[in-house]
C-alpha cells in the first residue's frame, strides 16, 4: 500500500516544487535576459581594453604579419605536418599547404598532391621547365576580408591584433564564408560542421611563441612578425622589401606577404 | 574523392552547398513567380489573370512556408539556425533573410486573409461545433460583409499586393545577390546574377501556374479558359526571352572580353556542365519552349483549345526543367570550379538518402502541393457554384467592371 501511494505523493510534491521552479527561473532568466540585452553592447566595447587576456596578454600591443620568401621554400611539407599535429586538422583538409610551380615557355604545371604534406614526388609535366618553384598557402588573415563581412551571425571576426578567426561555439555551419575566401583557405569541418581555418595558432603566438608552420620551417621560408615593434625582422621586411599579395585585385588587403612571388601564382 | 583536371586549391574540392541550396532558390523562385502573376491581377488589374489570381495568391504561401526549410536541412548547425533572425551580422547579405522572409510571410498572410475573408465568414456562419469555432477564430472577429468594407477590403488587397510586389522581388533578387556578391567566384560574381535570378522566378512562376491551372481545371472538369492560357503564355515567353537574353550575355561578355576567368568558365560549360547547362539549360529548357510558346503567342488566333493548352503545358514543364538546370548550374557548377582558375573538379552527384538527398529534395517539391490541397480544404481556391455567385465574387465582379 505504501509503495503505492509514495510514488503518488513523489509525482505532486516534484511537480508543484518544479512549477514554482520554474517560474522563479524564467523570472530570474527574463530579468537576465534584460540586463545582458541592456549591457552587453556596452561591455563588448569596453571589455577588450580593460581586461587583457590570461598571463597578461594584450591584445591592443601586437599586429601580427606573416612573410613567405618563395625562394627558399623547398617543399618538405613540414609546415603541413606540423599545422596537422598541432590543430587536429581533418584528413582531406588543409590549413596550410604547399603549391609546386613548373613553368616553362609553352604553359605551366601546378600541382599540390595531398597538401605537399609527404612532399613530393617527382611529376612528369611534359613541359620542357625553365623554372619551378615551391608556394606555401594559407589564411591570408586579410584586413578586409570578405570572409568576416558574409558570416550570418558574426562567429567569423578579426581580432585586435589582426588574426581572422571562427568561433565555433556560434558558427551555424552555413559555409558562405568557404564560398567567400578566395584563396580557399575554409573549409568546414566534417566532424564539428563549424567553419574552420588558419589561425596562426592564436593559442601559441598569444603565449609568445610563433606558429607551428613557423616553428618547424628548416629553411626559413615562414617568417611571422609584429608590425608593432620597432625592429621586428617581419615589420622590416614588409616596410622595405618589394613584397607582393595575392590576388590583389580583389582589395583584401592580405596581412601574408611574399617574397619573389611569381605571375603565375593566384 | 573527386577527380580533379587541373590543378584545384586542396580545400576548393568538396561541394559545400549542394542540392538543398539548389532547391532553395527554386523554390523561393516559385514564391516570388506566383505573386507576380497573383499581382497581374490584384495591382495591374489585368482581367485575364483573375480566373488564377486566389489560385497563385495560395500557391505563393504555400511555398513560402517551405522556403526555409531547405537551408535550415543544409546548416551544420540547424539548431542554431534562428540565430540568424535574432543575432544577425548585418554585413552579411545572408543576415538580411530572415527580416526579408518574415516581412514577406507577413504580408502574404495578410492578403490571403483579406482575399478569403467574406469566405471565412460565410463559413463561420454555415458550419457548427468546432468547425465554426475554428473559421470564428480565422475571421478575427469581424463579421462585417456589407458592400462598404468589401471595398475595403479591396483597397486593402491592392496595397498589401503594391507592397509585396516589390518585397516578392527583393526576397528572390536576394537570393541571386547572395551568388552575385561573391567576388571570389567569377562563375558567381556578376551583377546580372540578382536580375536573371529574379527573371527565371518569374518564368518558374508562371510555368508552375500554368500546369497547375490545367491541372486544376481537369480535376474541376471545367474546360481551361483560353483568354488566361493565351496570356500566361505571352508572359511566359516573354519572361522567358528575358532570362534566356541575360543568361546568354552574362557569358558572352565574359568570352568577349577575354577576361581573366574565361579559358577556365569556358572549360567548366563545356566539359562539366555541357549537359545540363548547353542541353538542358540552352536547347531543352531554353530554345524549345521559345519556339513553342512563340507559336502560340504569334499563332494564337489558328489554335486549337486542346493544340494550344497541350504547347503551353509542355512548354510550362520544360521550363520548370530549365529553372531548375539552371538553379543547379549557378550553385554547383560554381563550385565544381576552383578559385585557383586552374581546375574543376568532377561532376557531383548528390546522395539519394542523404539529410540534403534527392529524397528529401522531392520531398521539400511536393510538399507545397500537398499545403496547397490542405489550404483549398479549409479555404477553398475555387467556389464550386463559381465565383461570381458568391458575395466576395460579385464585390470583385463589381470592382472589377468599375475598373474597367
Amino acid at each position: 500500500m505504501s509503495e503505492e501511494t509514495r510514488p503518488a505523493e513523489g509525482e505532486t510534491a516534484p511537480c508543484d516544487a518544479g512549477r514554482r521552479d520554474f517560474l522563479e527561473q524564467g523570472i530570474r532568466l527574463a530579468g537576465g535576459a534584460v540586463v545582458f540585452l541592456t549591457s552587453a553592447r556596452a561591455a563588448a566595447s569596453s571589455a577588450p581594453s580593460e581586461n587583457p587576456l590570461s598571463g597578461g596578454y594584450d591584445w591592443n600591443e601586437h599586429r601580427y604579419a606573416y612573410v613567405i620568401d618563395t625562394e627558399k621554400c623547398i617543399g618538405c611539407g613540414s609546415c603541413v605536418r606540423a599545422c596537422r599535429a598541432e590543430n587536429d586538422v581533418p584528413a582531406g583538409f588543409y590549413r596550410t599547404w604547399i603549391e609546386r610551380y613548373v613553368v616553362g615557355p609553352e604553359g605551366s604545371f601546378v600541382d599540390s598532391p595531398s597538401g605537399g604534406i609527404d612532399g613530393f614526388p617527382p611529376a612528369q609535366t611534359g613541359i620542357a621547365a625553365t623554372k619551378s618553384f615551391f608556394v606555401p598557402k594559407m589564411c591570408m588573415h586579410c584586413k578586409s576580408t570578405p570572409c568576416v563581412q558574409v558570416c550570418p551571425v558574426g562567429a567569423s571576426y578579426r581580432t585586435r591584433d589582426g588574426v581572422v578567426m571562427v568561433d565555433d561555439k556560434s558558427c551555424i555551419g552555413c559555409g558562405y564564408c568557404v564560398q567567400a575566401c578566395p584563396y580557399g583557405s575554409r573549409f568546414l569541418n566534417p566532424t564539428t560542421h563549424t567553419a574552420e581555418k588558419c589561425t596562426w595558432c592564436y593559442h601559441r603566438i598569444t603565449k609568445g611563441l610563433r606558429p607551428a608552420c613557423v616553428e618547424v620551417c628548416p629553411t626559413g621560408t615562414r617568417m611571422f612578425g609584429d608590425m608593432k615593434k620597432e625592429d621586428d625582422p617581419v615589420r622590416k621586411i614588409i616596410e622595405r622589401e618589394r613584397v607582393g599579395i595575392l590576388q590583389p585585385h580583389l582589395l583584401t588587403e592580405p596581412q601574408c606577404f611574399y617574397l619573389h612571388l611569381d605571375k603565375e601564382v593566384r | 574523392m573527386p577527380e580533379i583536371t587541373g590543378f584545384a586549391f586542396p580545400n576548393d574540392i568538396h561541394v559545400h552547398w549542394s542540392l538543398m541550396i539548389v532547391m532553395y532558390p527554386y523554390i523561393t523562385g516559385f514564391v516570388a513567380g506566383s505573386f507576380i502573376v497573383t499581382s497581374l491581377y490584384h495591382v495591374f488589374g489585368r482581367q485575364e489573370f483573375k480566373p488564377i489570381a486566389r489560385l497563385s495568391l495560395a500557391a505563393s504561401f504555400c511555398f513560402l512556408l517551405i522556403a526555409a526549410l531547405p537551408l535550415q536541412l543544409h546548416l551544420g548547425h540547424p539548431e542554431r539556425g534562428f540565430n540568424v533572425m535574432i543575432t544577425p551580422n548585418f554585413s552579411s547579405a545572408m543576415a538580411g533573410f530572415g527580416l526579408l522572409y518574415s516581412t514577406y510571410l507577413v504580408i502574404v498572410a495578410l492578403e490571403v486573409w483579406f482575399v478569403w475573408r467574406q469566405d471565412i465568414i460565410e463559413s463561420a456562419r454555415r458550419s457548427r461545433g468546432w468547425k465554426r469555432t475554428f473559421y470564428a477564430v480565422l475571421a478575427l472577429g469581424t463579421y462585417d460583409t456589407s458592400r462598404e468594407a468589401q471595398e475595403v477590403d479591396h483597397k486593402v488587397i491592392t496595397v498589401l499586393a503594391g507592397i509585396g510586389l516589390p518585397m516578392a522581388c527583393m526576397l528572390h533578387g536576394y537570393v541571386g545577390f547572395i551568388f552575385g556578391a561573391i567576388k571570389a567566384n567569377p562563375w558567381w560574381s556578376s551583377p546580372l546574377m540578382p536580375v536573371i535570378f529574379l527573371l527565371s522566378a518569374a518564368v518558374s512562376g508562371i510555368a508552375l501556374l500554368t500546369v497547375v491551372y490545367q491541372a486544376v481545371s481537369k480535376m474541376r472538369r471545367v474546360p481551361a479558359e483560353a483568354r488566361l492560357v493565351s496570356a500566361m503564355a505571352r508572359w511566359l515567353w516573354f519572361f522567358l526571352i528575358l532570362t534566356i537574353t541575360l543568361e546568354l550575355l552574362e557569358i558572352i561578355m565574359l568570352g568577349y572580353e577575354k577576361s581573366e576567368p574565361w579559358h577556365i568558365i569556358s572549360e567548366l560549360l563545356t566539359t562539366r556542365l555541357e549537359f545540363s547547362f548547353i542541353t538542358v539549360q540552352m536547347i531543352i529548357g531554353g530554345l524549345i519552349p521559345m519556339i513553342l510558346l512563340g507559336i502560340v503567342v504569334m499563332m494564337n488566333a489558328y489554335l486549337h483549345e486542346r493544340l494550344r493548352n497541350a504547347l503551353s503545358v509542355a512548354s510550362a514543364l520544360l521550363l520548370l526543367l530549365q529553372v531548375f538546370s539552371m538553379r543547379w548550374n549557378v550553385v554547383i557548377g560554381g563550385q565544381l570550379l576552383s578559385k585557383s582558375l586552374r581546375g574543376l573538379r568532377s561532376p557531383y552527384t548528390p546522395e539519394l538518402f542523404d539529410r540534403e538527398g534527392v529524397l528529401v529534395a522531392l520531398a521539400l517539391f511536393i510538399t507545397p502541393f500537398v499545403l496547397l490541397w490542405v489550404f483549398d480544404r479549409i479555404l477553398p481556391i475555387y467556389k464550386p457554384g463559381e465565383a461570381e455567385r458568391s458575395p466576395a465574387g460579385e464585390a470583385q465582379a463589381r470592382t472589377d467592371a468599375a475598373r474597367a
